[in-house]
């Protein structure tokens, strides 16, 4: 699925509502964040994204997404 | 064998995973990251615990824990800490896996905000769901041997009772029931939360626990990096003694110098 000028879809982003181009990969929409897609985990409506398959799996309208990392804890 | 080479050959193995060190420090609290890396340093831990939260999608290029402790040199050991639920926690943990790679985690699941003290229904419940996925769950626990008992039967690879409530610093406050869970465990013991000073994790390790964890004691000492080096000789000595094993105690005194030849 191409990229498509213009249009957009409506996506949550752990827990703000962001409207992003439609057709984009979930790798595509990390960098867009300006996040590396090595260094954190992603779930989308509440399922494990593989990182091997952030490349493939595509933004669909209507996504939840939980994109996490490590940070300092006891 | 010497004393060098017995110190050196002293390892302990969990889940398969073999340490020297027997100090595990958490990585919350500092003032900021490079105490933090100089106090992990300072302990000599080759395991740290961390937390697993939402990335600030706001300013996503915040300095990052793993730019400071390299996960390639220290093994990092994702908790579940603030989770309430055995479905928060399984939750939280399979992100950790997808986010590090590996199946060695730190269980806990809390009853209350205010004591923070294990659910252990709860606990128990995940640390079942969490074998099934094949995850290997460190888990802290109450300082209760059946329970205990009931988490290694259920597939922990090490038992974590809390010495007292976290972040408390108040010290082991039931050193008869630790022991009682480390004479019953077949899987290394680890005393998790409670210690406050060096003497409290010395205490533990004379008690035969196979190791510590510990954060609060070190990021709120008023240095954190020496008392991290004091935490690393605390479980040295301690260990050490556990390992030499004590003299009896008597109730009365008994001289060391020679009665005989007195003038």
């Amino acid at each position: 699925m191409a990229e498509i000028l213009g249009e957009t879809v409506a996506v949550r982003v752990n827990g703000e509502p962001k409207s992003v181009p439609a057709g984009l990969t979930i790798a595509a929409l990390l960098r867009e964040i300006g996040i590396n897609p090595q260094k954190v985990a992603v779930e989308r409506n509440l399922e494990i994204v593989a990182r091997s398959t952030l490349d493939s799996v595509h933004v669909q309208n209507g996504d939840s997404f939980e994109i996490v990392h490590f940070v300092g804890g006891g | 064998m010497t004393l060098q080479q017995d110190i050196k050959a002293d390892t302990w193995t969990v889940a398969g995973r073999t340490f020297t060190s027997r100090l595990i420090v958490g990585t919350g609290k500092y003032k900021n990251f490079e105490e933090n890396a100089a106090a992990v340093e300072a302990s000599g831990a080759e395991i740290v615990t961390v937390a697993v939260r939402r990335v600030n999608i706001a300013d996503p290029n915040q300095p990052m824990l793993t730019d400071f402790i390299d996960p390639k040199k220290v093994t990092y050991l994702p908790n579940t800490a603030g989770c309430f639920t055995a479905e928060e926690a399984i939750r939280t943990l399979r992100l950790a896996r997808e986010a590090g790679g590996w199946n060695l985690v730190k269980l806990e699941v809390l009853g209350e905000a205010k004591t923070l003290y294990p659910d252990m229904r709860e606990t128990l419940r995940a640390t079942e769901q969490l074998v099934k996925e094949g995850f290997e769950p460190m888990v802290y626990c109450v300082d209760d041997p059946i329970a205990a008992k009931q988490l290694e039967e259920a597939g922990a690879v090490a038992i974590m009772p809390l010495g007292a409530p976290i972040g408390s610093g108040l010290g082991l406050q039931n050193l008869v029931t630790i022991r009682l869970i480390v004479e019953g465990a077949n899987v290394p013991v680890l005393v998790d939360a409670g210690v406050g000073t060096a003497s409290d994790a010395a205490e533990a390790m004379e008690l035969g626990c196979d190791g510590v964890l510990m954060n609060t004691a070190i990021a709120e000492a008023k240095n954190p990096v020496v008392m991290a080096r004091a935490m690393k000789a605390a479980v040295e000595a301690g260990r050490l003694a556990y390992l030499a094993g004590r003299m009896q105690k008597r109730r009365y005194a008994d001289p060391s110098s020679p009665l005989a030849g007195l003038i």
